[in-house]
């Protein structure tokens, strides 16, 4: 028995880093660094602890679709264990949504093959955490996500999910989508190993043409949803900031009671 | 007038706070018809006819509990169909944002999470968000389908509209990909009889200088004295000091009070990516280069272990 995991990742501005917007109102790349999103690094941490557990031939495929420098992110997957890479990139790509960006991994999944797809609970810029529930409506296949803990055992996927109300123990056959939390897990740092044996590794290029996708599926002009304005938030006046001197307690009382609080 | 479908978020039939939101926010772009399912699903039918809804379509069946996410997208799915609304609204939860993007796709629909505000434009409704941990203000669009768009707590205050709010059964086919994820178990989560963290007016939080799980008494009775929910940081949450359930943040909850107070929490961007959007900041850290200390409307400068006990017990002379 084989069992193929894709790992989707994204490649996302530095948070620490000052993010904005580009002309066209999409995320301007030049002027930050870019990384591997750290919540995708919670997903190649599951895929390699799946891999650890299991008894059959698991061979771990990162994915991301993004510019040029999203090879880093790739590198950075294969250096923590990951098998090898595909990098979805073409000029066209540039300024697609989250329908658009769910089309393509979708395609670019379905040609790598798989049997369990592992993603992040949400990017650390878009954060719309709606990527992994598209993947299984396009795919067709269960969707298990945003899991603390999850297992893979005989063709099933068990994971458990702590909702808003309740917390719940899932599970699904094979083929399915999976997203997992920043509870599941600390991800491993990358050994020194690790990273020259992922200067060796496969990374395969696809654009378009190699997923049948039309350009006037995906991009900026084509996208589902239009952005009109972004605007810095005002910074906010400077507040009030006083040394406790031993009533800092009762200052503050004073505070939000000529605020209505109390 | 156009019908905009409200998604309700309830518990066995009490509708959360953030449904009330949504039916508010909707009544700005055309004529809310709410969808309630399962269990319970028409005892909502009440709060939300006092709140706007012309119509609530309704549906029970044990699919909804038993299996995740995709029964409430055949509904929806099927609602659209039965009354092609201008819009469809979702609350912002973890399960709603996906929800409204499968259902997005099946329409041929953009979708838009986490919007903050909501209005009517000439080419359908116009969503603020609140983007880069709420540095930055967008407003967007749906520009193809009919829009889906889905909106954080406490993005508008509840206005009371008396409607109709005449139940009708929602007839629901689920596809073949409904029974594909099963619930084998379920606990719910135990009411500290504190306001819900998301929902509530004030939220007390305390981070990695609260210094140990048994210290959260102090940031607990400040909260109560205040009727306000309990937040934490993710350094307190990591250490095991509080549940993962009130971490606010990037990855736990996005909180937008009318008061935030924060205690021994640094203000790393992800824990602001949670909280910057709230009215009121107020923190209290020893060290006055913390960065949380550029939020704040007032800061105080000292150790918590003073300060917050402090506080608590002027609030409650205060109120007597
Ligand atoms: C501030 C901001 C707001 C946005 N708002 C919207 C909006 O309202 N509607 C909309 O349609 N688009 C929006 N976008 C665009 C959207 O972020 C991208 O299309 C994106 O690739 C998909 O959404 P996400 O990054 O939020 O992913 P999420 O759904 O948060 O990501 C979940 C997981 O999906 C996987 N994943 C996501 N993107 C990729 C990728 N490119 N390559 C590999 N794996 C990936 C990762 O495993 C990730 O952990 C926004 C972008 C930004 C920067
Ligand atoms: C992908 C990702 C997602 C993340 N998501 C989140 C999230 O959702 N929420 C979140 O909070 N963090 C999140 N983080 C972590 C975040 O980066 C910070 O590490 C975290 O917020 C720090 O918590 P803290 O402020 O409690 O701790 P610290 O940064 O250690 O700050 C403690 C503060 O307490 C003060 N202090 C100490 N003792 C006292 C005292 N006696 N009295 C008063 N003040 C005192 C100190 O001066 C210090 O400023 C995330 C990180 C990553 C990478």
């Amino acid at each position: 028995m084989s069992l193929r995991i894709v790992v989707t990742v994204k490649y996302v501005p530095d948070a620490t880093g000052d993010r904005h917007f580009a002309d066209d109102l999409t995320v301007d790349r030049d002027d930050v660094d870019g990384l591997l999103s750290e919540l995708d690094e919670y997903a190649v941490e599951q895929a390699l602890q799946i891999s650890e557990n299991s008894d059959d031939d698991v061979e771990i495929t990162v994915l991301t679709v993004g510019p040029e420098d999203a090879k880093d992110a790739l590198r950075k997957a294969l250096s923590m264990g990951a098998d090898k890479a595909i990098h979805v990139e073409d000029d066209d790509l540039h300024g697609t949504d989250a329908i658009g960006t769910s089309l393509v991994l979708a395609k670019a999944i379905e040609k790598a093959g798989y049997d369990l797809v592992v993603s992040g609970m949400a990017s650390t810029d878009g954060t719309m955490g709606v990527v992994p529930a598209l993947l299984a409506e396009r795919l067709g296949v269960p969707q298990v996500t945003l899991l603390s803990e999850v297992s893979v055992e005989g063709g099933t996927v068990k994971g458990r999910r702590d909702g808003d109300t309740a917390t719940e123990q899932l599970e699904a056959s094979l083929p399915a989508v999976v997203s997992v939390t920043d509870q599941s897990g600390e991800a491993r740092y990358p050994s020194f190993k690790g990273i020259m044996a992922a200067k060796k590794k496969p990374v395969e290029s696809w654009d378009l043409s190699d997923l049948d996708i039309d350009e006037d599926e995906v991009g900026l002009e084509n996208a589902w949803t239009a952005v009109d304005s972004a605007a810095e938030r005002p910074a906010r006046t400077a507040g009030t900031i006083v040394k406790d001197e031993g009533e800092g307690g009762k200052q503050l009382a004073e505070f939000l009671a000529g605020q209505k609080f109390i | 007038m156009a019908e905009v479908l409200v998604y309700v978020d309830h518990v066995d039939g009490a509708v959360r706070k953030p449904t009330l939101e949504l039916l508010t926010l909707a009544r700005r772009i055309g004529e809310p018809v709410a969808v309630a399912l399962g269990n319970g699903a028409a005892d909502t039918a009440a709060a939300l006819a006092e709140h706007g809804a012309v119509k609530v379509l309704t549906h029970e069946a044990a699919e909804y509990a038993d299996y995740l996410v995709v029964p409430k997208v055949d509904a929806l799915q099927a609602a659209v169909e039965a009354v092609s609304p201008a819009a469809v609204l979702v609350p912002s939860s973890a399960e709603g944002k996906e929800i409204a993007a499968r259902l997005a796709l099946r329409l041929g629909s953009g979708v838009i999470t986490d919007a903050v505000d909501l209005e009517a434009g000439d080419e359908g409704p116009v969503a603020t968000q609140s983007v880069f941990a709420a540095a930055f203000t967008t407003k967007s669009r749906v520009s193809k389908g009919t829009p889906v768009i889905t909106v954080k707590p406490n993005s508008a205050a509840v206005e009371p509209a008396a409607a109709a709010g005449a139940v009708e059964a929602l007839s629901v086919t689920f596809s073949a990909q409904a029974t594909g994820t099963k619930v084998t178990a379920r606990t719910p989560r135990e009411s500290t009889g504190r306001p819900e963290l998301t929902e509530a007016a004030i939220v007390v939080s305390g981070g990695r200088g609260v210094n140990g799980a048994e210290n959260f008494a102090i940031i607990e009775a400040l909260a109560d004295s205040l009727g306000a929910a309990v937040g934490a940081s993710r350094a307190a949450v990591d250490a095991g000091w509080y549940p993962h359930t009130n971490q606010v943040g990037q990855t736990g909850k996005s909180v937008s009070p009318q008061l935030y107070i924060a205690s021994g929490i640094s203000g790393a961007i992800q824990h602001r990516a949670g909280m910057q959007t709230s009215k009121t900041i107020v923190a209290i850290n020893k060290d006055a280069e913390a960065p949380i200390f550029d939020l704040v409307d007032y800061g105080v400068v000292g150790d918590l272990f003073d300060v917050v006990p402090q506080l608590t017990e002027e609030v409650k002379s205060r109120k007597g």
